[in-house]
């Protein structure tokens, strides 16, 4: 079998001037490895390689690329999944700054994150041991808490792409609506009110990229119209 | 929360129904329009100008040019608002399409209420 062609976006902005495409040729012997297996044995080869990794069990969310045109995480995306014609192309989540090869700047992703203020807010006295959440009220979460925060989903929207600073993008509008559905939480209003302008919430135009390649099988689209139901009921 | 001046309502939330809401009724003028023009194959000046006398379809299209002056304002702002970075270049492309659609506004209802 022939080796496995691999093009690799590489930018080291202390040396390049700007980034460029270079091809490497793997010999997988024939093994179905995770796209992460394959980035290990070219960085064997050439140690200057940079990306990151941890878990390697699709857990931490630190590996998340884009794998011929479709983000994902690399310690979970067999090379079954991905290859075509024995070609891969392997490059930086979209829309982020790159701080050196496949390692991209998160701080936008973050800030955005941070915004919507990704904490239980309570302001009724804390219970002497738990504050008590009905088996439907918890079932309302499934489906948002399992967020890994990697990135792939906002870096895959287009209006984020173009507004980074103002639109929150799905990452952070799930994580905002798990909060939002949580009963234990009481800073609803005060949530709403931050979201109802034009770009946090609203520029969301329901491509559903995010839903595409969210490598935990959620589905952020749903959660932004769950919110925009919360605002209309609240406004109307 | 994000500030914003030049679009429509000043508000996510208003601009999303607003939308909606125009595009529902553009719908039924369409559907409408196309109906009635099915309806009359032969089709003159006399029964078309009649049409447009009564004061019932003076206010469905009144509303229809509502709705698309609305509808065209969130829509463009939002791509506005997506495309064109540099402020003034943005700035100016807002004012020359809100001035359009005003423009094209008060223009149906002088076609509409006209000789």
């Amino acid at each position: 079998m022939s080796k496995l062609q691999v093009s690799l976006y590489r930018y080291n902005p202390e040396t390049d001037s700007a980034p460029y495409m270079q091809e490497f040729e793997v010999d997988t012997q024939g093994r179905d490895l995770m796209v992460l297996n394959l980035l290990e044995l070219i960085k064997e080869d050439d140690s200057s390689v940079a990306f990151r990794r941890s878990c390697r069990e699709g857990v931490c969310g630190s590996d998340g690329m884009n794998m011929n045109g479709k983000n994902g995480l690399a310690c979970i995306t067999p090379l079954s999944e991905v290859v075509k014609n024995n070609k891969l192309v392997l490059r930086p989540l979209p829309g982020l700054p790159v701080i050196r090869d496949l390692v991209v700047d998160m701080a936008l992703f973050y800030k955005q994150y941070e915004k919507i203020q990704p904490y239980l807010q309570n302001d009724t006295p804390a219970p002497a041991i738990e504050r008590l959440q009905a088996p439907e009220e918890r079932d309302k979460l499934d489906g948002l808490y399992e967020c890994i925060l990697c990135a792939c989903c906002s870096t895959s929207c287009p209006s984020f792409w173009w507004n980074p600073e103002k639109f929150v993008g799905p990452a952070g509008l799930l994580q905002s609506y798990r909060f939002l559905a949580d009963s234990r939480d009481t800073a609803t209003q005060q949530r709403l009110s931050e979201l109802e302008d034009p770009f946090s919430v609203f520029r969301c135009r329901g491509i559903m990229n995010c839903v595409a390649v969210c490598p935990k099988g959620l589905n952020p689209t749903r959660a932004i119209g769950k919110i925009r139901e919360m605002l209309l009921a609240n406004a109307t | 929360m994000v500030t914003n001046i030049t679009s429509f309502s000043r508000s996510g939330l208003s601009d999303w129904i607003i939308q909606r809401a125009s595009a529902v009724v553009m719908a039924l003028y369409t559907v409408f329009l196309v109906v009635y023009l099915l309806a009359h194959p032969q089709l003159d000046y006399a029964t078309w100008s009649g049409l447009f006398e009564q004061t019932w379809m003076r206010i469905f299209s009144l509303l229809a040019f509502v709705s698309l002056a609305a509808h065209a304002w969130v829509g463009l702002w939002t791509v506005t608002t997506d495309y064109i970075k540099p402020t003034g270049i943005r700035v100016g492309a807002q004012s020359v399409i809100i001035i359009a659609i005003f423009v094209f506004l008060v223009w149906g209802i002088q076609v509409l209420w006209g000789a």
